[in-house]
């Protein structure tokens, strides 16, 4: 569903990312993960069209994204930091997303609902706590059911109800044939969520592979000892290239 | 009033023996040649409504020629009209037009050549070459008369009231508009120049030279070429005349030069260029006029000393004065600025800290005239707000040290 | 389109600084009507206003907004809509706010009293600068990478324009004195859009102080229909040229 080739990116001299290649498929959930400065916030605006790769293409469902608009209809965004106009309320917010997709009729209102969001449609954007923000990015990335998500940071800052039922959610996009990407430092907290998992390290992706094949391979049980048995493996049979 | 009395006493001394003779188609006399030839001094020619061309007609009589109607007197733009030369007499409602035009020739629609006690008045001028021109002549009395001329260019046409080596000369109440010089005097003393109107005239709406002692009173200079100019000359007294809308980049409300021991004070100076514009001249009263809305009030050439400005109001002008020397031999006292931004402590209605007129910006204008284009631009309220508190190009003692807070109450007063 | 630039303008209508600044034009522009009854004389105090004060605010202003409006911006773009018209929604959005400021604040007021045509000189002068000024906010916000260098930026423009190309052009004069500059100073002044707004205003308000052939030459041609058409083409493409090359510059920038 989406399809990176050979995807670089640099700012300035500096290389964030080297020649990606990565094939992201629906119904499958990936877990982004690497070290801050790793590059994975740049890729993920290389796909929204934020940022401007340098070299290679991007493909979503199919279709070149360069100078494009429209596949963003497909895709559900949660930032990392969401900010929003101060001085609109979080009724105009949704009501604006709305307007922006006036084509889209069926909305998904099930995580409004489940942070309470509803009953705070006239609290201004300015009012809010950064865990309120949050919960409106995460309800904001799921409203047009989109059939391919991206949360960066999901859980980050949000109470552990809510953080619960963005989970819950997550599982059934997943399950109902989704593609979902999500970046977390938390590793624990990814493991009941991905099906795959791709390790970015000074903009190489270092890593990807199924979960349950990373689990089987290493023998652990926890995903975050998994990982670190994997990459011990994998600096021990070929040291890093100085960056 | 002392022309009066001459000219009246005059009139009453041949009265008793005065007939007319009456000049217009259908009468037994039709040309006022015949009319002239037919009177004695002290008679009386009326001319009747009609149109005369007769060419040139010599006066030389003391007689009185008075126009009734539309007593029309057409040059066909070759002849000078009347050429008087009488001890006295008068020349009164009759319509001169279309005169002669000559370069050497000066042709008049009336030329007085050494002639005294003449009454002029109530004529109409148009399109003439020189319309009263007088020489060599005292006591004539110029009034009511208007002259006018729709001339295309400067060499086309001479002066609307001219005299040339005169003295007791009295203009009153005439208009002039489209000649070359309004009016104009050289060697013309003692004489009085007194509510005239002289309006879009091709050069000056007055020119005097060499025309010592006379007075100047209640005139109006409007929108004339170069405004008025007058030169060489000492005792003059100029007082509540207005020098209005004299505008272009040589113009001048009053251009003074080799001007000296005159008075020149309540006058009125309105949208000139300059409105004084003043070099070798000395020894000058400026007392209570009004300058307003010009583009350098006052130029002071550094060839002027022992000027005094005293009591003006100075309002609007873009510029207040501006000179081309450092030296100050003049004094400037005690007159209104619009842009004092001093204070008054004391309450005496005097400024306490002096004001200085003259502008770095004014300077900088003057010397290459393209940077007027910066006229209220930041750069330059910037420069000239540094100027006044330090002065470095412009003279550090030209200065108004008791300017007024309040303006002058200077009503105009003529009537 | 339409519909993003009413969350825009809807923004920034409740900004207070557009309040506050609204207020300040109104209650200046009004306060000068009271104390003087000469209306030629208000206009000209306001042109100061219109020359310094609003290209300021306008420039400034702009700027930090860019910024602030950063990640409402990323939030836009992340959505099906294309960068142009993130950019142009911005653009009008502060542009159409500043401008409605201007003309509640000034305008209102310049034709409650009676301002008559140097009045609606002022008014145009002042909306254009507006314009020319949030254009050149733009460019500096995408030229950039932080409000406080965007902000450097702005005022240098703003500075630039107001004062330094002043004294440039005056080097010029000073130097070419003893050639006729008339045409080339025409130029010159269309390199400065605050020069030929105060020029343009001259030529209503104050024309007594453009003495001299200059002047005249000036008049001449700023009083023609090609003056006319000069003046206002010389201001829109002061506009667009800045607000295109900002465009192009966010439309490969990474947000």
């Amino acid at each position: 569903m989406i399809c990176l080739q050979n995807i670089s990116k640099n700012f300035g001299k500096l290389p964030v990312l080297r020649n990606i290649q990565l094939e992201w498929r629906a119904g499958s959930s990936y877990g982004l993960i690497g070290p801050n400065g790793s590059g994975k916030t740049t890729l993920i605006k290389c796909i929204l069209g934020l940022a401007i790769p340098d070299a290679g293409t991007i493909h979503v469902d199919g279709q070149v994204i360069k100078n494009q608009e429209v596949y963003r209809k497909k895709i559900g965004y949660m930032p990392q930091i969401g900010r929003y106009p101060d001085n609109m309320t979080i009724g105009q917010v949704i009501n604006m997303m709305k307007a922006i997709r006036p084509d889209v009729t069926h909305v998904d209102e099930d995580l409004l609902r489940a942070f309470r969001l509803d009953a705070m449609a006239n609290k201004r954007m300015r009012t809010l706590s950064g865990g309120t923000r949050q919960k409106v990015s995460a309800a904001l990335a799921f409203l047009f059911s989109p059939p391919i998500l991206i949360l960066d940071e999901p859980t980050a800052g949000l109470d552990p109800i809510a953080s619960e039922a963005l989970k819950e959610k997550i599982a059934w996009a997943k399950e109902n044939g989704k593609l979902v990407v999500i970046t977390s430092h938390i590793l624990s907290d990814l493991e009941e969520l991905i099906t795959d998992i791709v390790y970015l390290h000074e903009g190489y992706v270092r890593y990807q592979n199924r979960v349950a094949t990373l689990m089987q391979d290493t023998g652990e049980m926890r995903l975050s000892r998994a990982i670190a048995h994997m990459l011990r493996a994998q600096q021990a049979a070929q040291p890093l290239p100085a960056a | 009033m002392r022309l009066f009395f001459i000219w009246g006493y005059f009139a009453l001394t041949v009265i008793a023996h005065a007939k007319t003779i009456v000049v217009g188609a259908g009468g037994t006399v039709t040309k006022i040649r015949e009319g002239i030839a037919l009177a004695s001094a002290g008679d009386t020619v009326l001319i009747r409504a009609g149109l005369y061309r007769e060419g040139n007609i010599l006066i030389k009589k003391s007689i009185v020629i008075r126009g009734e109607g539309q007593a029309v007197i057409d040059g066909d733009h070759k002849y000078e009209l009347f050429t008087v030369h009488a001890p006295g007499g008068s020349i009164s409602g009759l319509t001169f037009q279309n005169t002669g035009i000559a370069s050497i020739e000066d042709l008049a629609a009336i030329k007085v050549l050494e002639s005294t006690n003449l009454h002029l008045y109530r004529n109409t001028f148009i399109n003439c070459f020189f319309g009263i021109y007088l020489a060599n002549s005292s006591h004539i009395l110029i009034e009511e008369n208007q002259l006018t001329s729709d001339a295309a260019a400067e060499h086309q046409i001479g002066n609307g009231i001219h005299l040339w080596k005169c003295h007791h000369a009295t203009l009153r109440s005439n208009r002039v508009h489209g000649h070359r010089d309004g009016i104009y005097f050289e060697f013309v003393t003692q004489s009085l120049v007194t509510e005239n109107h002289s309006e879009g005239n091709m050069r000056y709406g007055l020119h005097f030279m060499f025309s010592h002692d006379d007075t100047y009173h209640g005139n109006t200079f409007l929108n004339n070429g170069a405004g008025v100019a007058v030169m060489y000359t000492k005792g003059v007294t100029m007082t509540h005349n207005r020098f209005v809308h004299n505008w272009g980049s040589s113009a001048y409300g009053l251009l003074l030069k080799d001007i000296r021991d005159s008075d020149i004070s309540h006058n009125e100076f309105i949208e000139n260029s300059i409105g004084i514009f003043m070099e070798g001249s000395s020894r000058n009263q400026f007392y209570q006029n009004e300058f307003r809305a010009n583009g350098y009030a006052i130029r002071l050439q550094a060839s002027c000393d022992e000027n005094r400005f005293r009591q003006n109001n100075f309002r609007q002008n873009t510029f207040d004065i501006i000179t081309n020397g450092s030296l100050v031999l003049n004094s400037i006292e005690s007159n209104y600025w619009d842009r004092y931004e001093g204070y008054d402590l004391t309450r005496d209605g005097v400024g306490d800290i002096p004001y200085r007129p003259v502008s770095l910006y004014g300077t900088l204008i003057d010397r290459m005239p393209t940077a007027v284009l910066l006229w209220r631009s930041f750069l330059v309220l910037l420069l000239d707000k540094a100027e006044r508190a330090a002065p470095a190009i412009t003279p550090e003692n030209l200065k108004d040290t008791t300017p007024a807070m309040k303006p002058y109450d200077l009503p105009p007063k003529h009537q | 389109m339409s519909r993003l630039l009413k969350y825009v303008f809807y923004d920034l209508l409740r900004d207070r600084f557009i309040l506050a600044y609204t207020l300040f034009l109104w209650v200046l522009t009004s306060v000068l009507f009271q104390f003087d009854a000469d209306a030629g004389k208000v206009i000209l105090s306001l042109m100061n206003v219109v020359l310094l004060v609003v290209p300021l605010v306008s420039i400034v202003f702009s700027t930090i907004h860019y910024f602030n409006s950063y990640e409402f911006m990323e939030l836009m773009l992340v959505q099906p809509i294309p960068r142009k018209v993130v950019f142009l929604s911005q653009y009008v959005g502060v542009a159409s706010s500043l401008a409605t400021a201007f003309g509640v604040g000034v305008g209102l007021p310049v034709m409650l009293f009676g301002g008559g045509a140097a009045g609606v000189a002022l008014l145009l002068s002042g909306l254009l600068l507006t314009l020319v000024f949030v254009s050149l906010a733009f460019l500096a916000a995408v030229l950039t990478p932080d409000k406080a260098r965007a902000i450097g930026l702005a005022l240098l423009f703003w500075i630039y324009f107001a004062l330094i190309y002043d004294g440039l052009l005056l080097w010029v004069v000073y130097t070419f004195s003893d050639y006729p500059l008339e045409k080339i100073t025409l130029v010159l002044i269309a390199m400065n859009p605050v020069d030929l707004a105060r020029i343009i205003l001259l030529l209503q308000l104050d024309i007594s102080a453009l003495m001299g052939y200059t002047g005249a030459f000036y008049q001449q041609f700023f009083g023609s229909i090609l003056g006319l058409v000069f003046s206002a083409g010389v201001l829109l493409i002061w506009i667009a040229l800045p607000l295109f090359a900002a465009y192009r510059l966010f439309a490969v920038k990474d947000l």
